[in-house]
This record gives C-alpha cells, sequence and structure tokens, in this order.
C-alpha cells in the first residue's frame, strides 16, 4: 500500500505551484492514496522484458522547413496577458536571472 | 594543502537558423521585445511542436564535427521548473536519450597536448528573458519572449579540463570549430555562445571528485578565465580553513569581480522528465548521416596541423586557420602564385590588414587576384612599387593585376641590354658624379639608380639596375 | 415539434440542396431551440445570433449560385469548449481561462470552415476535459436531455447532450479515455473515437497528448462518418497527425467477423446493457456479421495504466496555465510565487488539482520508473492483446459503459468509483484503436443504451460499415428525449 505523508504531499504541491488549504491537502492526500492503493494493482505484472511505449500507433519522425513566419503581432500576442506594458507581459520582480 | 582544479562544461550555442527549433518565428537578435513571437513559443493553450529539419541537420553536423557517435533513434523530453521566461512551464530538451554521445577535441596548453572527451550533445529550446528588472521602480519585470523557442545545442563535457587556461583553449576550439562547419556564428556578447562551468577541487592525488559548483551563463573568454580562478581560490581557502564547499550555482559578477550564490529552492528542483508525447521518436536514417559526414569541411586542427606539415610556422598557421574564410582564401592565392612564403606574407600582412573590421566576404577583391599579384612579384614581373599600387587600386576596385600588367605595359624590364644604353647616356651626362662616385663619395649610386628609374617609368628591375651601375662605375 | 432540427446531416444537406429550407432558417431554429433548453447548461457561449444569420445568407448565396463548399456548407456544428475558434471564447469550463480568446483556429476548425459549416459556439464540458458527468464544469454541469436528475456523461457532455437535444446535428469533442464514447452513450448518440494521429490536435487544449483525439458526435453513423471525412488528414502542424493509408481491403460488404472479449461482459455490467447487446449480435447476425468470443486479459490493468499516464501528461501540460501570458491572474498575487501558487491553486477545480498532483507524484524523481514507465510497459502489453485479436477479427464489440447514465452526484465523494466507470472506453485510448458509440436501445427507465464497436487502427471504415448495417436495421435513433 502506497502511502504518502503529509510533507510528500506538500512538496508536490510546491513542485505543481497550487496552493490548498490544510483541510483540502488532508483530502488529497486521501485521494492520492486511495488512487495509488488501486495503481499498485500493476506490481502483479512482470514488465521486466517488455518495451514502453509512448503511442497506441506507430508515428513517422516529421520536420517542418526553416521558413521565418508572420507569427503574432505584438499587441495581439499581448492582448490576452493579465498585466502588460506594452511591450511585454508583466510580473512582479524576478530576482536573478 | 595543494589542489587538483577539477572543471567540466556545459556550452550551449545556438543553430543559425532562420526560424525557431519548433515553431515559425524569428531568431534575429536585438529585435524589440516580444516581436519575434507566434502562438507555438509563447506556449498558447493547443499549440503543438514541430522540430525544424535545419536545426536538426546543424545539430547533427555538430555532432559530426566534433566526432560524436550518432543515434539513429534519439528522444525528446519535457524538462519542468516554473520560471516567468518558460512559457509552457517546460523545456522540450532531451534527457534520457540524447541524439549525439561520446567525441570530442584535442587541444594544446603550454606545448602539451590532451583530448577533451564530450559526453554528450543535446537540442534544446531556449527560454525567454526579463528584461528590465523594477521598471520604474515599480516592482515588476517585463517578459520577452524574443529568444524563446531558439534551437541550441547543448555540448557537455567529461570533468576533464584541469585549468582555466585548458577550458579558454578548448572552448576556442569549440567555437572556431562550430563556426567553421556552419552551425553556430558563435556571437557570445549576443548570447549564441554561452558556457556553464562545473568547478570543483580535491587534494592531489585523491581519486574522489570534490563537492562542485555550477558556474552559469559566462559570455566571454575573460570572464570565464576569472571566474574559475576566482572559484578555485574561493574553495581552496573554504577546504584549508576546514570548511565546506557546498553544491550550488553561482553567478560571476564582472563589477564585484566575485562569484556570487544564487539562492534557489534546492529543494523545488525535481525537474520530473518524460518522454513529449507531442514528438515522435527523432530519426535519423544512416545512409543521411553518412551523407552529411561526407560534407563536412576540413576542421580548423587539422587544417592548422597541415599547414605546419607545410612548413608554414605554428603562429602563421593558427592565424591563417582561425576563420574557415581566411583558410579558404589563402589556399586560393597558393594555388594561383605557387610561392608559399609570400603567399603567407601578403595575406597575413596585406589582406587581414583590410579586413580587420569588415570581414574578408566583404573585399572588393577576390583570392585569385592576390594571387595573380604575388605571383608577378615572385616571378620578377613586377616591382614591389608596382605590386603596392596594384594592391592599392585592387581595394578601391577589384580586378585582374596580370591584365593590368599586360594592358598598361607595367612589366619590368629585366633586360640587361635594353637597360645597358640607359646607363651609358646617363655616366656620359653626368659626368663630374662619376668622378666624385670614383673619388669615394660612394652614395652618389642612389643618384645614379633614381635617374635609371625615371627614365624607364619604374619599370626597370631595381637589382639588376644595381648590378649594371656598381660593374660600370667601380670597373 | 420542429421538422428540420430533427433530420441529420445527410438530410440537412439534401433539404437546402433542393430548396426545401434555407440555412437561415435552420439557424433560426438552432436558436430558439437553445433558447428553449437553457435549463440544460449546454452551451458557454454562442455567437452573436445576428453573425449566425448573416453567416447562414452567405452559405446559402452560395449554393443558390451553385457553389457549396461542401456537404457542410451552411449546417449548424457544435464545438466543445477545449477547441479554439477564432473570436469564441476558449475556457475549457475552467475558472482560470476565464474570457481568454485565441488568436487562431484549431485544424478542425479550419476543416469544417472551409466546408461552410456554421459553428453555433462552444459546448460545456468537465474542466479541461477531466471528467465523466460534466459535474466538474466551473460553469455548472450539463443536464441530460431524456432526463434532468442524470448527467449527460463528460467529459464532451455539451457536445453530446447538444445533439440529442436537437440543436445541432453533429458536433465536435475530444477524447481521452471515452469522453465522446460516454457521453454519446449516455445521451443516445453516435460518437467517434478515431484512431490516434487520424485526426490533428492543433489549437486543440491538451489534457494527455498520446491519448487525446478530436472526435465527431452525431444523431447517426453515416453523419459521424461525414463529419470524420472533413475532419482527418496529416496536418503539418502536428506532429503526431498522420494520413489514414489507403486501406484496400476496408470491407464495404461481406462477411465481417466481430470478436465479444469476455474481460468486458463482467460483474458491474448491468442486465439491461448486457440484454441490449445480445439483441444487436442478433440484428447483426442477419447481415452477415458473425461474434466469435475472445480474450484481452490485460483490459483490467487499463484504468491505473491509463490515470498514471494521463495525470502525468496533464500534469505537464497544464503547466503553462500561469496567469502570465493569458488567462486569469489571482488579483492579489504580490510575488511571483503567489502568481503561480495562488493564479494555478483558486483557477483550477478540485478534479483537476487533484489529477495535476497526482501526476506530479508520477514524474517525481524516485517514482517515475515504479509508476510512469512501468504504466507505459503495461500499455505495451494492452496493446498487444488488441494485436493479437485482430489477427482473427474484423472488430470488437463492447458495452460503451457498464450501466446507463448516473444521476448528479452519485459519484462525486469518491473520484476513484468515477475513474472505475471508464473501464470500457480507455483501452481503446491506451491503443490508440478507433472506437465508435451506438445507440442500441433504453433501459426501463428510458435512459439510451450504448455499445461500443473498436476498430485495427485507421480501420474507421469497418466500424462505419457495421454501424450502418445496425442502424438500417433499428430505429433508435428517431427516438427524441421529450
Ligand atoms: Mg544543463
Ligand atoms: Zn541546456
Amino acid at each position: 500500500m502506497t502511502s504518502l505523508d503529509e510533507k510528500a504531499v506538500e512538496h508536490l504541491a510546491t513542485l505543481a505551484r497550487l496552493k490548498f488549504s490544510q483541510e483540502e491537502l488532508k483530502t488529497i492526500r486521501g485521494d492520492l492514496e486511495q488512487i495509488l492503493g488501486h495503481v499498485d494493482q500493476l506490481t502483479e505484472l512482470n514488465t521486466d522484458a517488455v518495451e514502453p511505449t509512448s503511442h497506441g500507433v506507430a508515428l513517422a519522425a516529421k520536420f517542418r522547413e526553416d521558413i521565418r513566419g508572420a507569427g503574432l503581432e505584438r499587441d495581439i500576442a499581448l492582448a490576452e496577458a493579465p498585466e502588460n506594458l506594452g511591450e511585454g507581459f508583466c510580473v512582479p520582480k524576478v530576482i536573478d536571472g | 594543502m595543494r589542489y587538483e582544479t577539477v572543471i567540466g562544461l556545459e556550452v550551449h550555442a545556438q543553430l543559425a537558423t532562420q526560424s525557431k527549433l519548433f515553431s515559425e518565428s524569428g531568431t534575429a537578435f536585438g529585435e524589440p521585445a516580444n516581436t519575434q513571437v507566434d502562438a507555438v513559443c509563447l506556449g498558447l493553450p493547443g499549440v503543438l511542436p514541430v522540430p525544424n529539419g535545419e536545426a536538426v541537420e546543424l545539430a547533427l553536423r555538430a555532432g559530426l564535427g566534433l566526432g560524436c557517435e550518432i543515434a539513429e533513434v534519439s528522444e525528446w523530453s519535457r524538462k519542468h521548473y516554473f520560471y516567468p521566461d518558460l512559457p509552457k512551464g517546460y523545456q522540450i530538451t532531451q534527457f534520457e536519450r540524447p541524439y549525439a554521445e561520446g567525441g570530442g577535441l584535442p587541444i594544446e596548453v603550454k606545448g602539451k597536448e590532451k583530448f577533451v572527451q564530450l559526453t554528450r550533445i543535446h537540442m534544446e529550446e531556449d527560454a525567454g528573458k526579463s528584461v528590465h528588472d523594477d521598471i520604474g521602480a515599480s516592482g515588476r519585470s517585463l517578459m520577452d519572449y524574443n529568444r524563446a523557442g531558439t534551437p541550441l545545442i547543448e555540448i557537455v563535457t567529461d570533468p576533464d579540463l584541469r585549468s582555466p587556461d585548458e577550458v579558454v583553449a578548448f572552448l576556442k576550439l569549440l567555437r572556431q570549430t562550430l563556426r567553421y562547419i556552419g552551425v553556430c556564428d558563435g556571437n557570445m556578447e549576443q548570447g549564441n555562445f554561452r558556457c556553464d562551468a562545473n568547478v570543483s577541487i580535491r587534494p592531489m592525488g585523491e581519486e574522489k571528485l570534490g563537492t562542485r559548483v555550477e558556474l552559469k551563463n559566462i559570455n566571454s573568454f575573460k570572464f570565464i578565465q576569472s571566474a574559475i580562478e576566482y572559484e578555485v581560490a574561493r574553495q581552496s581557502t573554504l577546504l584549508d580553513s576546514g570548511e565546506r564547499v557546498i553544491q550550488e550555482t553561482r553567478l560571476w559578477d564582472a563589477n564585484a569581480k566575485k562569484t556570487k550564490s544564487m539562492r534557489t529552492k534546492e529543494d523545488a528542483h525535481d525537474y520530473r522528465y518524460f518522454p513529449d508525447p507531442d514528438l515522435p521518436l527523432l530519426r535519423l536514417d544512416r545512409d543521411h548521416i553518412e551523407k552529411v559526414r561526407a560534407s563536412l569541411p576540413e576542421l580548423p586542427h587539422v587544417r592548422r596541423q597541415r599547414y605546419m606539415d607545410m612548413g608554414i610556422p605554428d603562429t602563421d598557421a593558427a592565424t591563417l586557420t582561425e576563420e574557415r574564410e581566411v583558410a579558404d582564401f589563402f589556399e586560393t592565392v597558393h594555388q594561383v602564385a605557387g610561392d608559399l612564403k609570400l603567399s603567407v606574407n601578403w595575406v597575413l600582412n596585406e589582406v587581414l590588414r583590410e579586413c580587420r573590421d569588415t570581414g574578408i566576404s566583404q573585399l572588393k577583391f577576390d583570392a585569385r587576384s592576390i594571387g595573380e599579384l604575388v605571383k608577378l612579384i615572385s616571378d620578377g614581373v613586377i616591382s614591389g612599387k608596382i605590386a603596392k599600387e596594384l594592391f592599392a587600386e585592387l581595394i578601391k576596385t577589384g580586378g585582374s593585376p596580370a591584365r593590368w600588367v599586360e594592358e598598361r605595359g607595367l612589366a619590368q624590364v629585366s633586360d640587361s641590354s635594353a637597360i645597358e644604353p640607359i646607363i651609358d647616356g646617363l655616366l656620359s651626362e653626368h659626368a663630374g658624379n662619376v668622378a666624385a662616385y670614383r673619388s669615394g663619395k660612394k652614395n652618389i649610386l642612389g643618384f645614379f639608380v633614381g635617374q635609371v628609374m625615371k627614365a624607364t617609368q619604374g619599370k626597370a628591375n631595381p637589382k639588376m639596375v644595381n648590378e649594371l651601375l656598381r660593374k660600370k662605375l667601380d670597373g | 415539434m420542429s421538422k428540420m432540427c430533427d433530420i441529420g446531416i445527410g438530410e440537412m444537406t439534401r433539404g437546402l440542396e433542393s430548396g426545401a429550407f434555407t440555412s437561415e432558417a435552420l439557424i433560426r431554429e438552432v436558436l430558439s431551440q437553445v433558447e428553449r433548453d437553457q435549463a440544460l447548461n449546454i452551451w458557454l457561449e454562442l455567437k452573436p445570433s445576428d453573425v449566425l444569420l448573416a453567416e447562414a445568407k452567405t452559405s446559402d448565396e452560395r449554393r443558390s449560385e451553385g457553389k457549396a463548399l461542401g456537404p457542410l456548407d451552411g449546417v449548424p456544428i457544435g464545438i466543445k469548449d477545449n477547441i479554439n475558434v477564432r473570436g469564441l471564447k476558449t475556457q475549457c469550463a475552467s475558472k482560470l481561462l476565464e474570457g481568454y480568446r485565441p488568436p487562431f483556429n484549431a485544424t478542425v476548425v479550419e476543416k469544417l470552415l472551409a466546408q461552410g459549416a456554421i459553428l453555433v459556439g462552444k459546448l460545456n464540458m468537465d474542466e479541461f476535459a477531466m471528467g465523466s458527468s460534466n459535474e466538474y464544469s466551473a460553469y455548472g454541469g450539463v443536464k441530460n436531455p431524456w432526463d434532468l436528475t442524470r448527467v449527460p456523461g463528460g467529459s464532451s457532455g455539451g457536445s453530446a447532450a447538444a445533439v440529442a437535444a436537437r440543436h445541432v446535428p453533429g458536433a465536435l469533442g475530444t477524447d481521452t479515455g471515452g469522453s465522446i464514447r460516454q457521453p454519446a452513450s449516455f445521451c443516445g448518440v453516435v460518437g467517434l473515437k478515431p484512431t490516434y494521429s487520424a485526426v490533428s490536435r492543433y489549437g486543440v487544449v491538451a489534457f494527455a497528448s498520446s491519448l487525446d483525439q478530436v472526435g465527431p458526435l452525431a444523431r447517426t453513423v453515416a453523419d459521424v462518418e461525414t463529419l470524420f471525412e472533413a475532419l482527418r488528414g496529416e496536418d503539418p502542424l502536428d506532429s503526431t497527425s498522420q494520413e489514414l493509408p489507403h486501406s484496400d481491403s476496408a470491407p464495404s460488404k461481406g462477411h465481417l467477423r466481430v470478436g465479444v472479449p469476455e474481460e468486458y461482459f463482467g460483474e458491474g455490467l448491468s442486465d439491461e446493457v448486457r440484454g441490449a447487446l445480445e439483441q444487436a449480435k442478433a440484428v447483426w447476425q442477419q447481415f452477415d456479421v458473425e461474434f466469435v468470443p475472445i480474450n484481452l486479459p490485460h483490459t483490467h490493468y487499463g484504468i491505473a495504466t491509463y490515470y498514471l499516464i494521463a495525470t502525468a501528461e496533464a500534469s505537464s501540460n497544464l503547466s503553462r496555465f500561469d496567469g502570465i501570458r493569458y488567462g486569469q491572474r489571482a488579483s492579489d498575487a504580490r510575488t511571483l510565487e503567489e502568481v503561480y501558487e495562488e493564479t494555478r491553486g483558486r483557477g483550477f477545480g478540485k478534479e483537476v488539482k487533484r489529477r495535476i498532483m497526482l501526476g506530479t507524484f508520477v514524474l517525481s524523481s524516485g517514482y517515475y520508473d515504479a509508476y510512469y514507465k512501468k504504466a507505459q510497459k503495461v500499455r505495451t502489453l494492452i496493446c498487444q492483446d488488441f494485436d493479437k485479436a485482430f489477427e482473427t477479427v474484423d472488430a470488437i464489440l463492447t458495452p460503451t459503459t457498464p450501466s446507463t447514465a448516473f444521476r448528479a452526484g452519485d459519484n462525486l465523494k469518491d473520484p476513484l468509483s468515477m475513474y472505475l466507470a471508464d473501464v470500457c472506453t480507455i483501452n481503446c485510448n491506451l491503443a490508440g484503436l478507433p472506437g465508435l458509440s451506438i445507440p442500441c436501445g433504453f433501459d426501463s427507465a428510458g435512459l439510451p443504451i450504448g455499445m461500443q464497436l473498436l476498430g485495427k487502427p485507421f480501420g474507421e471504415a469497418t466500424l462505419f460499415e457495421l454501424g450502418k448495417r445496425y442502424e438500417n436495421a433499428t430505429q433508435w435513433t428517431e427516438r427524441r428525449p421529450s
């Protein structure tokens, strides 16, 4: 049975940049444990000699030509930004680049 | 205590493409913020990456040029972290299966040769950048995504380097090599060739590696040298005083001449790499790989050695092979002129002086015309003086010196039967000066040489004039 | 009781062509149907009526000049909210994307527009396509037109309900683990999840990139086929798209062998669904279709495998929603960290966050091999099951869902029970196969029952052929919710 301690769940929330209340964290921890409990059935299968599959059907590599296209006008690119200053997207100060 | 320095490098080189790695917007430097963007590189909802075939081709050339083993099948991966310069919250890179492994370059420092082994090369997309920190003291940063999605290769070396000198020698050769094969323009000021260095020290004779510090994003050879020197000193002081080196990322502060710790949430560093499900495996056909290998130019260090084997002095060979275009130019000059030493001198002195600011492709004249000029000199057809005049004309307009000499009758006169009557005439005309010479005023010879040259409009072979004059005056 | 909306795409095209009615009249009817059914909460945004009517008029003019663009010219179509239509919002039924208007069309949208289709508006769904009941829409769930206390299924619940309620004759949905087929089944319409790579994903907001496919919902198999033909094809903007290979052996007539996998008919399957499938088999047997028992031994590992792969990919795909370039930033966020954590913490709903957390765990260092890699290996075993089965059969028949539409709220308390309900549809996505859900009756409560045909990769033609043989012999698609 997979168990996740509180710390581990908080760490995941940090990694995923999701803010939870303590209450929510508790619920989500329970949910994750339940789902991982179900997932543990996969350990029944010996897959040592099995290759992983990334897509159900075979895909050929595809390339585009190196042609410069029109892209997006800056006004359009910025139109949906919650905060912009005409030239760019704005965020609270970034420390160190 | 005495320590050994151990350095491994991660070099990011921008591939010289028109458009981005996975989308159509341009890669030009210095454009206004957010004017080289498209839906894909901004990571808008619903977009998908399609690899730029030319970027892959350039990366392949780099891999082959650096002697790597090329994987016929490699894989794109996603590297996750949240930062405003990373539009999708992940960078598309290669992780478990890079396209190139192994390879390396031979360097020479203070007469000691050494082969620097590469671990791998992988392709990846660049991030954007924050333009002004703290705009108008408002506590805001402005994000510019012009650079986001620009194609890069990351070249990773084994921890083979032992001194800042070796690092700089390696980086210079690497940069030169990438420029030779046309993969990267190597412009460090524009950030097209930048280097991270993993630096650690260990007591002399110790096998185990010390704790490494990552020096990030250093964009000049001078800074790299200083940053590593500073870091080695800092770590030595720590160890000597019984303290420990912390594994961390540090930045070079060029003003303070110090490395500074870059505070990061170390516990939040879990990149969660996994194969990018938007991209099929990257397949490179073996035949194609071999075709590209065959199309590569001679590499700079090989060419330099060949020049030295031809008898060109080491430093001259180095200068001639510094840039591929110069070496190509030199080889044409030599081929046309035949005279090795004269060809080397003319290219190194006259030609390189003319293109110091512009670059050799901007010149009005081509290598063939310099070859003709050098041949005219070495065959004794024209005098040095006339050669200089013709070169000045080449600089202005370009053209064919061989044709000029023929059309304008500039060939110098080396036929004694043509010069002797002129000399005889002059000697009888200036009997007083002849007497003065014979009485010991030997420097009057110069007067006679000048008169002969004047009479022949500079075409007489000056060496022959001297000889004939002496014979007649002394004899 | 309007006649025009009762007909399917094929008949609609014929009516437009013969001049029996105009596209403008169709659109007026759509608008009045939608107006009447507000309570179903099907649409998140409708194109303004004057714009719709103008588009319809233009279509009518084209047609009268003999210049109709294709079989869909003037036909009203609905689009799931996670598919970009320029000018309309793409909110993915999420608060985080409230008001977001994309600057470009999805490739599938371009394809419909090239045929002259009239895109009516955006259809409600589970937030970011994560859910099986539509209850995870941040804008309120869709109600099942057959019984307003029931869910329409999900995540393409709005798409299925819009077709079932006769708002539009066809709609686009997306299917990552059954999100087209399950709501099609719950709402009594036909839905196709195409072969992975057959239809472009460009402009479709990604949930799980290796599983997502866009597909059509309509009232008949023939209409679904018409839409699929319009949608499919290699797209230079999608590296994972490809042309359907020309199947020279697509059996349009003659004997067909259909496998019936024991694993899909075990406990948990309602008697009424089981009974409906038995009857369907009897219908088919009259039309040269033979049924053979087969085994897909790794079937029951599908859900675990799916939830590992889908959530891992989702956690990555949803990283871009950070409130910097688009979307709703938490207005009181002062630091950069707050921009991320508050925007995402408040903007995403409960189910989305649950899946991001699971996916983040699956990919995190130390667990990647045990969970993600392991799941990809089991995926291989599931694919191999199908490969083996398709050596002897042309298609596979299963229920689409173990039971008919459940009551709103029934599965909300326990996320796992909601996941388990996807048991019949999930492996099709893992293996990249085409899956077609077809109505095959009603239960005693009057709720539609659906069955699923699975085909070989690019075997859509076989599924359509089977579907049409059944449909021509039955009348289920003619029944309509009151
Ligand atoms: Mg690195
Ligand atoms: Zn890198």
